[in-house]
C-alpha cells in the first residue's frame, strides 16, 4: 500500500482545501462566484460536464468487457465501472452545488418538464446509478463471496449470495452481458442528451450544432479512456507483470484512436464555423483560439492534451510510463475542452452594447473562475479520490491475487 | 378658435386602453410593447423606475437602455435601445426550464414562479435577448456597516411578496421583466411606460383594435428583434 500514500495525501491534502470553497458556497451562496447572468454557467458547469463524460467513456469501455468480452480488457471491467460511478458523483455534486436552491432539486423528479433535455437528464442518471451501482455488485459478487471468509463488509455485501460455483459465476456473466446491454444506449442517451442540452440552445450559435452530442460522447470515450489508462498503469491487476504491460498499451492505442476522431471532429467544428465567419458562431470560436484565455486552447488543450500525449501514444506505444503519462494527461486537460464549450458559447454579447448597458456583479462577459468555484471543485475531485482509494482498498475492484473468474 | 392644437396625453390615452382591456377576461388580451427608438433619448429613467418598482437588487436588471455609437469619431452619432423582455410567443426560456417554472400566459405575459424555480439558469442561456439574470442575493450596500431596510423591501412581481433575505426566492432565481404584472392588475401602465420623459413606450392590449399599439404595430416602421429566431416577440421598435 505504499504505493497509494501519495495518492491517499493528494487526495486528502484536496479534500481538505477544497472545504473552505465548499464552506463558502454554503455560507453566501453564489455571491463570491464569478459566473451571474450573462456568464450563468461556469466552472461548475464544465466541471459537471467534465465528470460526467469521464463517466460515460469509462463505462463504455467497460461495456467493450461485458457485453463485446473483449478478453485483453477482461481484468479492468470492474475497475471501469467503479471509475465511473466515482466520477458520477463528482458530476452529480458539481451540479447540485451550482444550483440557485440546491434543496429543490428533487422537484426535477416530481415536476419533469420532459420538453427540457434536463427535465431528461435527471431521470437518465438515476437510472444510469441503479444500473452502475447494480452491475458493479454483480461483478464483484463473486470476489465479494470469496473474501467472505477475511471481510464482514465482503460478507455483508453478498446479502447472503454465496455461491462461488461455476455455474453461478456464469450466470453472473450473463446478467453482465444483459445490464451491460442496457447501459450502451442508456449511456449514450444521456452524455448525447447533454450534448443535446447545449445543442438545443439556438440563442447560443456556438452550442447549436448537430454535432454537439455527437463531439460530448467522442470526448466521453476519449477522456474516460485516458484516465482508465492512467488508473489501471497505477491500480491495475498484476500491476509489474508483462500482462498489466500489454493491457495498459493496447488501452493506450484505443485511446489514440479516439483522440484522432476527437481532433477531427474539433476541426470539422472550427474550421467550418470560422471560414464561414457568422459572427455569432465565429466571435465565440475567436474567443477561445486569440481571447484572454487562448493558452487554455493552445498550452493546455492542443499542447499537454493533443500534441504531447499523441507522440508519446505513437512513438511511445511500447513503453508503460508514456503511455500513462498520455492518459493522464488527456485525462487532466480534458476539463479545459469543457470549460471551452461552456463559457465562449455565453461570453458573447446578444444584443451588441448590453454589457455597458447596465453594470454590476455578473453583468459582465468576462468570465474566469473565482477562488471559491476553484476550492469547490478541487473538494469534489479530492472526494472522488478519496471514494476511489477507499473502494479499491475495501472492495474487490482489482483482484490481487490469481485469476478474474 | 382657440390657438392650442388640441392633443390628447398619450398617457391618458393608454390609461383608457388597459381599463377597456381590463374589463375583458384575461385570455382576450394580448399584451404587447412598443418602443419608439427615435423619441428614445437615452436618459435611462425607464431602467431606473424599473430598478425602483421591483426593487433590483445589484446584478439583476431587467430593462437596461443600450447605447449604440455609429459611425467613427468625430462623425458619430448615438442611438439608444431600451431591452425589456420580449414576452416571446415561442419562448425559448419555457421550453428549457426542467421543473416547469416558468410559462407563457394567457394574456401573453411570460411567468416564472419564484417558489418552483430550481436556479439552475438554463433559461438565462436560452434567451437570445439576454432578458434574464440571475439574483446572488446581494445588497448594494454589501461591505458597508449597515443594510438599509429600503434593500430588504419586498418585491411584488406577479402580484405576489416576495421579501428580501435568508436565501428565499426570488434570491437564487432567475428574474426578468413582467410587464409589471402587479401594476396591470391594479390598472395601472408598466413603469418605464409612466417614467419615460419622452413618452417613446407604448403599451397596451393588440386584440384591442381600438388601442393605440394595435396600430403602431402595424406600422411600417415597426421591427421586432431577432426575428430569425422565430421567438415572435411582443415587443415592437418604431425605427
Amino acid at each position: 500500500m505504499k504505493r497509494d500514500t501519495f495518492w491517499w495525501g493528494l487526495a486528502i491534502v484536496a479534500f481538505l482545501v477544497g472545504l473552505v470553497g465548499l464552506f463558502q458556497r454554503i455560507t453566501s451562496g453564489h455571491q463570491l462566484a464569478n459566473y451571474g447572468s450573462y456568464i450563468p454557467w461556469g466552472l461548475w458547469v464544465a466541471s459537471y460536464i467534465y465528470f460526467i463524460g469521464l463517466s460515460a467513456g469509462a463505462f463504455l469501455l467497460s461495456t467493450l468487457v461485458y457485453v463485446f468480452r473483449i478478453e485483453r480488457l477482461e481484468k479492468i471491467g470492474k475497475l471501469a465501472l467503479f471509475t465511473a460511478l466515482v466520477t458520477l458523483i463528482a458530476a452529480m455534486l458539481s451540479i447540485w452545488f451550482d444550483l440557485g436552491h440546491p434543496l429543490r432539486a428533487w422537484r426535477m423528479i416530481l415536476r419533469t418538464n420532459f420538453g427540457s433535455m434536463m427535465g431528461w437528464m435527471i431521470w437518465l442518471y438515476t437510472a444510469y446509478f441503479i444500473l452502475l451501482v447494480v452491475e458493479l455488485w454483480v461483478a464483484m459478487r463473486a470476489d465479494l463471496a470469496a473474501w467472505s471468509n477475511r471481510s464482514g463488509l465482503a460478507r455483508f455485501l453478498t446479502f447472503g449470495k454465496t455461491d462461488t460455483s461455476e455455474e453461478a459465476v456464469a450466470r453472473d456473466r450473463s446478467r453482465l452481458r444483459v445490464l451491460g446491454s442496457i447501459g450502451v444506449p442508456l449511456a449514450v442517451a444521456f452524455h448525447g442528451g447533454v450534448g443535446a442540452l447545449f445543442g438545443v440552445v439556438g440563442a447560443r450559435a456556438y452550442w447549436h450544432s448537430g454535432l454537439t452530442p455527437i463531439a460530448f460522447l467522442v470526448g466521453a470515450l476519449l477522456s474516460g479512456g485516458a484516465l482508465l489508462v492512467f488508473l489501471t498503469t497505477i491500480w491495475g491487476p498484476d500491476t509489474g507483470s508483462e500482462k498489466h504491460k500489454d493491457l495498459v498499451l493496447f488501452l493506450g492505442q484505443i485511446v489514440l484512436l479516439l483522440l484522432a476522431f476527437d481532433v477531427l471532429l474539433e476541426w470539422a467544428e472550427y474550421s467550418i464555423g470560422l471560414y464561414s465567419s457568422i459572427p455569432a458562431e465565429a466571435e465565440s470560436m475567436r474567443l477561445v483560439l486569440f481571447g484572454p484565455y487562448w493558452w487554455a486552447f493552445w498550452v493546455f488543450h492542443i499542447g499537454l492534451g493533443v500534441v504531447i500525449p499523441g507522440l508519446l501514444l505513437i512513438f511511445g506505444r511500447k513503453s508503460l510510463p508514456a503511455v500513462a503519462t498520455a492518459g493522464a494527461l488527456i485525462a487532466i486537460t480534458f476539463i479545459t475542452v469543457r470549460l471551452n464549450i461552456v463559457v465562449p458559447g455565453l461570453a458573447i454579447e446578444e444584443l451588441k452594447g448590453l454589457v455597458s448597458a447596465f453594470s454590476g456583479p455578473g453583468l459582465t462577459t468576462a468570465y474566469f473562475p473565482s477562488t471559491m468555484e476553484w476550492l469547490f471543485e478541487v473538494w469534489v475531485a479530492g472526494l472522488a479520490g478519496l471514494i476511489f482509494l477507499v473502494g479499491y482498498r475495501v472492495l474487490p475492484i482489482v483482484r490481487k491475487e490469481g485469476a478474474e473468474a | 378658435m382657440p390657438n392650442v392644437l388640441e392633443q390628447e396625453s398619450m398617457l391618458v390615452r393608454m390609461q383608457a386602453d388597459l381599463q377597456r382591456s381590463l374589463a375583458k377576461p384575461p385570455a382576450e388580451r394580448k399584451w404587447v410593447m412598443v418602443i419608439d427608438l427615435r423619441k428614445c433619448v437615452g436618459c435611462s429613467a425607464c431602467t431606473v423606475g424599473c430598478v425602483a418598482e421591483n426593487h433590483l437588487p445589484p446584478g439583476v436588471v431587467y430593462r437596461p437602455v443600450i447605447d449604440q455609437e455609429i459611425g467613427t469619431f468625430p462623425n458619430v452619432r448615438r442611438r439608444f435601445m431600451p431591452r425589456p423582455c420580449m414576452q416571446c410567443d415561442v419562448p425559448p426560456c419555457v421550453q428549457v426550464c426542467p421543473v416547469g417554472a416558468t410559462w407563457k400566459r394567457s394574456d401573453g405575459i411570460v411567468e416564472i414562479d419564484y417558489e418552483q424555480c430550481i436556479g439552475c439558469r438554463y433559461c438565462i442561456t436560452a434567451c437570445p435577448y439576454s432578458a434574464r439574470t440571475f439574483d446572488t442575493g446581494r445588497y448594494y450596500e454589501d461591505g458597508t456597516p449597515v443594510v438599509s431596510d429600503y434593500e430588504k423591501l419586498p418585491a411584488y412581481e406577479y402580484g405576489k411578496e416576495w421579501p428580501r433575505g435568508n436565501g428565499q426566492s426570488p434570491v437564487g432565481n432567475a428574474r426578468k421583466c413582467q410587464f409589471c404584472v402587479h401594476r396591470l392588475d391594479v390598472g395601472m401602465l408598466p413603469m418605464c411606460v409612466t417614467t419615460c420623459i419622452g413618452q417613446a413606450n407604448y403599451f397596451g392590449d393588440a386584440n384591442d383594435p381600438d388601442s393605440i399599439v394595435a396600430s403602431l404595430i402595424a406600422s411600417p416602421g415597426a421591427i421586432r428583434l431577432k426575428e430569425e429566431m422565430g421567438t415572435e416577440p411582443s415587443v415592437y421598435y418604431l425605427v
